[in-house]
């Protein structure tokens, strides 16, 4: 094996995650913010001394100017903070922002920005949704439990399959980016692609859970449910979530 | 090779105690030089239940701290020959159970007793992780009603992924049931779970049952391990239990409803 980095390198570079101060900005007036920033700080001075702070120019009104960067930097640095640069500008913000000297940084993904979201209906089945994201997965690392899953553990298979041969206890969760199929019967939660895999599905011999999932849709199942302790497969059908009984049609000579 | 058992069961009242007392005494029975270690630092019983609390001098954690010997601490039960009991200590709490201090006291005792019994203390927290942590086996106590079967299958699932074993993976912990408070009149009229019930739920062998029996309180209160009353439901029953675990052929008993005859229906008991 051979690398290209060598020890005689008198620098690296690497990719690396921060979290970092976002300073939102409701409008451009410079002597307004002035006037806000130094009510801020008096609360806690001290509090953003060295402190790197992104601008973000999501909120301000379509109409407005950008601020003056420049100015706006120096006031940050005179309250301790250190822009490092700026985002959601439009084209022009963006290449004042630069003359200024401050970095560009990227756009947060299109469901965290608030002027989309405030021009989305919220939909009425949004409590039903658990959060996850869009992309499907490719399956490919499956796992094998070959125990029961007892109650208070959690198994997780990430970007795979998971097949349970012993039960799910009542307290435990069973978790996969793809399906589930569990071949005991299934007491805890089962949570089929967790990351946004609509076509994932659950699978299990006795479905006494106290919850299932498929790409956050969910269902509780209660006692005296149709579908109790019965062999069923639950996938997404559009938004629903179906329960269905696995009934082997092919199979002539078999009675069930 | 010392073998480590802890009686053990997440939940608090099922009969940890009672069950260590016994399968303690019945194992020292045979001949098997045998300690009980309690587990439950600042809730101490288990000298109560073995008759022995006018004889505790220095405890478990004088042990691990360093200011009593093993041998000053280990009480020899006046009974049963092979029998020593460790106590907790009344007076301090679980934070003292320091972990390399429980493994030396384990190893010590290693080298001189053929089976090491840890009674753990309720709930999941350090001691219970402690008295868990080094077993070989353990007897997972339960009784039949479903709070008590949750419990303990959190328990098994702590020892399969947290004990020594499991972090070191060797071969799992070995796991047994002791089903206790067994009524079998109640599970007739559903009250109770069946011994099946519990068995499809948590999935290990059984070891014993163990009848819900006015001889374990009275045997409590008077500071003798069940087992040695051997003419009661419950004595017999945990001598059976300590058979089956060295590995005797005993078919499970008090598992039915006792047929009353006639003059038993006349007199009552």
């Amino acid at each position: 094996m051979t690398s290209d980095r060598t020890l005689e390198a008198p620098f690296e570079l690497k990719g690396s995650l921060f979290t970092l101060t976002v300073l939102r900005l409701h409008e451009s007036d410079l002597a307004a913010i002035g006037a806000a920033l130094d009510a801020k700080v008096a609360q806690a001075p001290g509090l953003f001394v060295h402190h790197p702070v992104v601008i973000d120019l999501d909120d301000l009104p379509v109409a407005a100017p950008p601020p003056d960067f420049a100015q706006l930097a120096a006031m940050l640095r005179q309250h301790g903070m250190v822009p490092v640069g700026v985002r959601h500008g439009s084209e022009a913000a963006s290449s004042a922002a630069v003359a200024a000297g401050l970095a560009l940084l990227p756009e947060s993904r299109p469901a965290m920005r608030r002027s989309d979201v405030r021009d989305e209906e919220s939909g009425v089945a949004a409590a039903e949704v658990l959060p996850a994201t869009v992309q499907p997965t490719a399956v490919a690392h499956n796992r094998i439990i070959a125990t029961q899953v007892r109650s208070g553990q959690q198994i997780y298979a990430a970007d795979g399959d998971l097949t349970v041969l012993g039960a799910v206890s009542a307290g435990a969760e069973v978790l996969a980016d793809g399906s589930i199929h569990v071949y005991g019967s299934l007491k805890g939660k089962a949570l089929a692609g967790v990351k946004g895999n609509t076509a994932a599905r659950i699978f299990c011999h006795g479905l006494e859970a106290e919850l299932v999932s498929v790409a956050g849709r969910y269902r509780t199942i209660e006692k005296g449910d149709s579908e109790w302790e019965q062999a069923v497969q639950i996938y997404l059908a559009g938004e629903n979530l179906i329960i269905e009984p696995l009934v082997l049609e092919t199979s002539g000579h078999r009675k069930l | 090779m010392a073998k480590i058992i802890v009686v053990t069961s997440g939940k608090g009242g099922v009969g940890k105690t009672t069950t260590s007392a016994s399968f303690a005494t019945g194992l020292a029975l045979r001949g098997f030089k045998t300690v009980v270690i309690d587990f439950d630092v600042g809730l101490r019983n288990l000298d109560l239940i073995m008759g022995c609390e006018r004889r505790v001098v220095y405890d478990f954690v004088n042990v691990i701290n360093g200011e009593a010997a093993l041998n000053q601490a280990l009480i020899k039960d006046k009974r049963v020959e092979t029998l020593y009991v460790l106590p907790a200590s009344q007076t301090r709490d679980k934070d003292a159970l320091e972990q390399s201090g429980v493994e030396r006291v384990l190893d010590e005792l290693r080298q001189s007793f053929d089976y090491i019994i840890c009674d753990s203390p309720a709930g999941i927290e350090r001691g219970a992780m402690m008295a868990m942590y080094f077993a070989d086996e353990a007897l997972v106590t339960t009784n039949p009603e479903v709070s008590s079967v949750r419990d303990s299958d959190r328990i098994l699932g702590i020892l399969a992924s947290k004990s020594r074993r499991a972090v070191q993976a060797e071969e799992p912990v070995k796991e047994h049931l002791v089903l206790t408070r067994y009524a079998p009149e109640r599970v007739e009229r559903g009250d109770m779970l069946s011994v099946d019930d519990v068995m499809e739920i948590l999935a290990i062998p059984l070891l014993g049952v163990i009848p819900e029996s006015s001889a374990v309180l009275q045997s409590s209160n008077s500071g003798v391990p069940v087992i040695l009353e051997e003419t009661t439901d419950a004595g017999s029953a945990y001598a059976d239990l300590v058979a089956r675990f060295l590995g005797e052929e005993r078919p499970h008993r008090f598992l039915t409803t006792e047929k009353k005859g006639f003059f038993k229906r006349l007199f009552g008991n």
